[in-house]
């Protein structure tokens, strides 16, 4: 049977892993047979029956197949990282505005830890001029690292196995000191992503970031996203500088799954130990 | 398009529905600045709950499936909330639920004392074990709750929000008129309903069953109104699957004052409350009437 568009059906559509890869000692990514229509920065939902649904990025998109890569780190991301060819999984979406595409030929791209996944498609789409700048905890853990071979890389690692030691941001004042930028996109935990945006405003570079926040239904309706007056699920969760400046709680506020809003760290560690309930 | 909802005048008869969107005051703000005459939180129990795991809500294009399962970080846990609701320069109804009478009591006790202009009864939630549907499929229960927090609340006046699962919902309104509310909202979500996905032989939502609203709902929820209008006098907030101006026209003739919306907001953007609000406008002026000239004018 032919998939239908995804971006008409708004049920989950049942797919069967067509293959696995390991990427790195932390991540697996799972490839899908099935077109979606698709832009960089976009998300689905991810649906184990009987487990959970999350929201996961596109990591690999091609015309007739496509890929998501999971991080091992909770109970529905290891059962995810363990799915073998003929497992089904269902998605929602896409859904989110996805990145800004159509700005200028200089672009640079920031990406920490499992930032990589989102900005993997950004960059096989931009296909120009691109200076990549990727960070993560040791070597093993770099993301794709033999994905762009042709790629003006520069890479960081917080032990020294690779690389810079240190952090992302070292590496993009750097960058911005010896070339001009259009464009910066950046990709990471928040904190980073906070340091690439105030790196950005004060050398008067635009720049676009992608936000996370617990989601339930994807397109803007339950609340349950929001980070101040902005839902991350729709009117995210790309935000550019111009929005940035105007989001207090970047960087600072989310909320849990009741909806009690508590500051960013609170809401991280709670996501990373998932299924610990929010309310004791 | 200035409307007057028990002695507060709003700047549109469009009303946000509880649990769509109104997470935060932000949003709150937001969906007011953007042509919202009455905007509703989202409701607010006596203690800090989670809600359902996902999925909660899925878009079946016609209108939507949920079971969130009333998340809430619970009355006592909502500071900055209750500070920024202070600065409001709009109206606002706040929501309530409880798994008795004494759990609605003491959250509407607490929560007039912050000063919303309304508050809003959950009775009608199908989505919880234990929470709201109950009463409101009851006539005795229903007075119940609507009496006690009565007693407490004194001064805000008292929203009862309906279930169209009751077996007469004129009598269950009719109860809780008798019981001391002030108007009434109806209706919440149908159902609940179930979808199974075939592939995998297992219900999607992980509650298993949902609540339905959006455009698929809208004949029932104008037939409760119809029938709410017919056995009280409070004015109404009709809500359920209301997504154009023609939708609202046709649930202020059922009997509605005030028209709200949920779901829509998936189909037509936050902006649909400017857009419904217009869209009424232009049928009012292109027949020559009024609101008031239309209220309950299919009885
Ligand atoms: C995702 C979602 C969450 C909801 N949460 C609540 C809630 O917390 N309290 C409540 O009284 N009604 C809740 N409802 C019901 C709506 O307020 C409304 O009664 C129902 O959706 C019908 O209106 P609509 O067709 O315009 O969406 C919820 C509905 C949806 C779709
Ligand atoms: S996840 Fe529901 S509004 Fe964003």
């Amino acid at each position: 049977m032919n998939k239908p568009n995804l971006t008409v059906e708004k049920k989950p559509i049942m797919f069967r892993v067509d293959r696995t890869k390991r990427e790195t000692p932390d991540h697996v990514t799972l490839f899908f047979n099935g077109t979606i229509q698709f832009r960089p920065g976009q998300f689905v939902m991810v649906w184990m029956p009987g487990v959970d649904e999350k929201p996961y990025t596109i990591s690999y998109h091609g015309p007739k197949t496509f890929g998501i890569t999971v991080e091992a780190k909770g109970r529905f991301s290891r059962k995810a990282a363990a799915m073998k060819p003929g497992d089904l999984l269902g998605i929602r979406g896409p859904f989110g505005n996805g990145f800004d595409t159509g700005t200028g030929e200089r672009v640079c791209v920031v990406a920490g830890g499992c930032g990589t996944a989102p900005v993997a498609p950004l960059i096989d789409m931009l296909g120009k001029d691109i200076t990549l700048i990727q960070g993560a905890r040791s070597r093993d853990l770099l993301l794709f690292k033999e994905r762009y071979p042709s790629l003006n890389g520069h890479y960081c690692t917080d032990d020294g196995t690779f690389g810079h030691k240190g952090f992302v941001t070292e590496l993009l004042e750097q960058a911005i000191s010896t070339n001009t930028f259009d464009m910066v996109y950046a990709c990471g935990p928040e904190i980073m992503m906070k340091r690439v945006f105030d790196i950005c405003e004060k050398q008067k570079i635009p720049c676009q970031v992608s936000l996370e926040r617990y989601m339930r239904c994807g397109f803007g309706a339950c609340g349950a996203c929001v980070c101040g007056a902005e839902r991350v699920c729709i009117d995210g969760p790309v935000f550019n500088s111009e929005k940035l400046r105007q989001m207090e709680n970047f960087n600072q506020k989310a909320l849990l799954k009741s909806g009690a809003e508590v500051p960013l760290s609170t809401y991280a560690s709670w996501r990373c130990g998932e299924n610990i309930s929010t309310t004791n | 398009m200035q409307v007057n909802f028990l002695g507060k005048n709003l700047i549109s008869p469009t009303v946000l529905a509880s649990g769509i969107l109104g997470n935060n005051f932000d949003i709150l703000q937001r969906v007011h600045a953007s042509g919202c005459g009455l905007v509703t939180m989202k409701s607010i129990g006596p203690t800090p709950r989670d809600g359902h795991n996902n999925p909660t809500v899925i878009d079946l294009g016609h209108g939507m499936i949920n079971a969130v399962g009333l998340p809430s970080p619970g009355y006592l846990h909502m500071e900055k909330e209750w500070a920024d609701l202070n600065n409001r320069d709009f109206p606002i109804v706040a929501s309530i639920y409880g798994a008795s009478v004494d759990e609605f009591q003491q959250v509407a006790d607490y929560v007039s004392d912050k000063k919303p202009d309304f508050i809003e009864l959950n009775i009608s939630c199908p989505n919880s074990e234990k929470h709201g549907m109950l009463f409101g499929t009851s006539p005795t229960a229903s007075f119940d709750v609507v009496n006690a927090v009565k007693k407490v609340v004194k001064t805000t006046p008292l929203i009862a929000k309906l279930t169209p699962q009751a077996l007469d919902i004129g009598e269950i309104a009719k109860a809780c008129e008798d019981g001391g509310a002030d108007a009434i909202c109806a209706i919440n979500t149908l159902g609940p309903g179930m979808l199974i996905d075939i592939e995998s032989r297992t219900p999607i939502l992980d509650f298993k069953k949902g609540g339905l609203s959006g455009p698929m709902i809208r004949p029932v929820a104008v037939r409760c109104v119809y029938d709410i209008f017919k056995a009280t006098r409070l004015p109404i907030i009709g809500l359920g699957g209301i997504t154009t101006g023609a939708d609202a026209i046709e649930m202020i003739m059922a009997g509605a004052t005030l028209a709200g919306v949920g779901s829509a907001v998936t189909y037509r953007g936050i902006s649909v409350f400017k857009k419904i609000t217009r869209e009424m406008d232009q049928w009012l002026k292109d027949h020559g009437c009024t609101l008031e000239d239309i209220r309950g004018a299919a009885h």
